[in-house]
């Protein structure tokens, strides 16, 4: 098992409510996996700047003097936000190529989490709403979010393997289920130059798609294309700037549950995460069909695209 | 009528004050309050009582029902009325996947649709849906009859035993020896039975029969690919 939930506003006046809605919709889906949490927050942008969500296992020592000493190796002005065992980096999207290489250059023991315009990631082994309480994610707002809480199955409880994964910049991908053809594909795609962290199934799916995207695919194709080379039980969530999308793989025994008002678009492993969102009641609540791409964006009409299993 | 509230009374108390009912007893009108997509719901009874759960269940909500009847005011989450022996459901909304699975006996019926899984390996069940369900429904059906008003998904009836099949609607594919058959006076009688018990008006005479071809019954090389 593992729980899944995510939330997209369509109603702006929701946004500052944005983090304590997912939070609540997480800790909900605990029993469903108490291993991990994380949540991805699209959250405010600045023009001309990227956002680095970095991660250590001894913060004090690692994100002391760590603005000073990037922007001294970037050659440009680099701004930190610590916040408990991360921190975001806002760095100008000119020098923003080289902040991996800088950030291992200074801090080798600093991980990557996220990269984008405006996405944040932040992930912790624990349950989800000492992780949660942990990065104060109930303040945070912003347009869309994902949540996830992880039981491990293929691989270590650790903080690398929790979700949600980074794919690309401001994407990122949560996953209920298992992939069995992970280490084929792992050793397939680090030939082909991706970078792979861990030895979970997810990230490779996540790496998948990051892949496929690379090879001048759109999101939802390289969906649809999952659906072929991915071998085992899925039910992902994916998160880009714009908006959210839903794949369950043909056979769909991970469970998932949507429901869309004129408020929002939103997505649980079960009912029970949604309970307790405003208007609920009235809300359209159905269970998204197998083999089926689902996406929603603020830049278009939602839009689905069935491909046969 | 007497009202229970789930969310402050909590799950364990209500299953255990349904459970307390005899067969004769004088509260036979139960409310559930406040379900909020809880588990197990009314699982487990077994007394002639009426139950409605005012809103949405999760997981197995009335499984392992004998005479109850259980009136689910909204949507049912996975596993439904599992191992129902006795006694009808009725579910105002969808139902989620493996609705009725293994169920022995009574009666299932779903106002919306039903997902993946609808009354996989049945075994005596009546399930009545008046929309679509969804792939490999009735897998391993041993006995009992799934009745579709709307359409069937992908592999129906795959490598199922004596369980009838009544479609109104288009089959997107038949599983592994599930054949169409020919709807005898006996088939349009039973529909008719089921339908009126399930309280949907449809005509029979618009429905298609589907079961066993009986071809993989016995080991046979020949089908290997089949099994």
């Amino acid at each position: 098992m593992c729980g899944i939930v995510g939330l997209f506003l369509k109603d702006k006046s929701l946004e500052a409510e944005l983090g304590n809605l997912l939070t609540d919709m997480l800790i909900t889906m605990t029993d469903r996996g108490p291993d991990s949490a994380g949540i991805a927050i699209y959250g405010s942008e600045t023009p001309g700047k990227v956002k680095y969500t970095v991660q250590s296992a001894s913060p004090e020592a690692d994100f002391a003097g760590l603005a000073e000493d990037l922007s001294k190796e970037l050659a440009s002005e680099v701004s930190v936000t610590v916040n408990s065992t991360h921190a975001v980096l806002h760095v100008d999207s000119q020098t923003a190529g080289g902040v991996r290489n800088a950030l291992a250059a200074v801090r080798p023991n600093v991980r990557m989490m996220s990269r984008g315009e405006t996405l944040e990631i932040y992930k912790e082994v624990g349950l989800p709403k000492d992780v949660a309480s942990q990065f104060a994610i109930s303040n945070m707002s912003g347009t869309h979010g994902i949540g996830h809480t992880r039981m491990a199955t293929e691989s270590a409880v650790t903080t690398m393997g929790a979700h949600p994964f980074n794919t690309g910049d401001d994407q990122c991908l949560v996953h209920n289920g298992s992939l069995s053809n992970h280490n084929s594909l792992r050793r397939k795609l680090r030939r082909e130059g991706i970078h792979i962290e861990t030895e979970n199934d997810t990230e490779v799916g996540a790496a998948y798609l990051t892949w496929k995207m690379r090879e001048g695919a759109t999101l939802g194709e390289a969906l649809e294309s999952s659906l072929d080379d991915l071998d085992g039980f899925f039910t992902f969530v994916v998160g880009t700037k714009d908006g959210f999308g839903v794949v369950r793989d043909p056979i769909a025994c991970k469970p998932a549950v949507m429901a869309e008002t004129d408020q929002y678009v939103a997505f649980g492993s079960e009912y029970r995460a949604l309970v307790n969102l405003p208007g609920i009641e009235h809300a359209r609540v159905w269970e998204p069909e197998p083999a089926t791409v689902y996406f929603w964006s603020h830049d278009s009409s939602p839009t689905t695209t069935e491909k046969a299993a | 009528m007497q009202t229970l509230d789930l969310q402050e009374i909590g799950l364990r108390q209500v299953n255990e004050t349904l459970h307390a009912q005899a067969d004769n007893t004088n509260q036979t009108a139960w409310e559930i309050v406040n379900p909020k997509g809880a588990h197990a719901i009314a699982c487990g009874l077994n007394a002639p009582i009426e139950v409605s759960v005012m809103g949405s269940t999760g997981y197995y909500c009335a499984g392992m029902n004998q005479q109850a009847t259980v009136n689910i005011k909204g949507s049912a989450g996975p596993g439904t009325g599992e191992n129902i022996m006795s006694g009808k459901i009725v579910i105002d909304g969808d139902a989620s996947q493996y609705l009725g699975a293994t169920g022995h006996g009574g009666m299932i019926v779903v106002k919306g649709n039903a997902s993946s899984r609808c009354g996989i390996s049945m075994k005596g069940v009546n399930i009545v849906v008046q929309g679509n369900i969804g792939h490999m429904s009735a897998f391993m059906g041993q006995s009992g009859n799934l009745v579709v008003c709307g359409d069937a998904g992908d592999a129906l009836g795959d490598s199922c035993y004596e369980a009838r099949f009544f479609v109104r609607g288009s089959v997107k594919s038949l599983g592994a020896d599930c054949v169409k058959k020919e709807m005898r006076p006996e088939h349009l009688e039973l529909l008719q039975k089921l339908l009126d018990e399930a309280g949907i008006d449809a005509d029979p005479q618009e429905f298609t029969r589907y079961g066993s071809a009986r071809n993989l019954y016995n080991f046979d090389v020949d089908n290997a690919a089949a099994y």
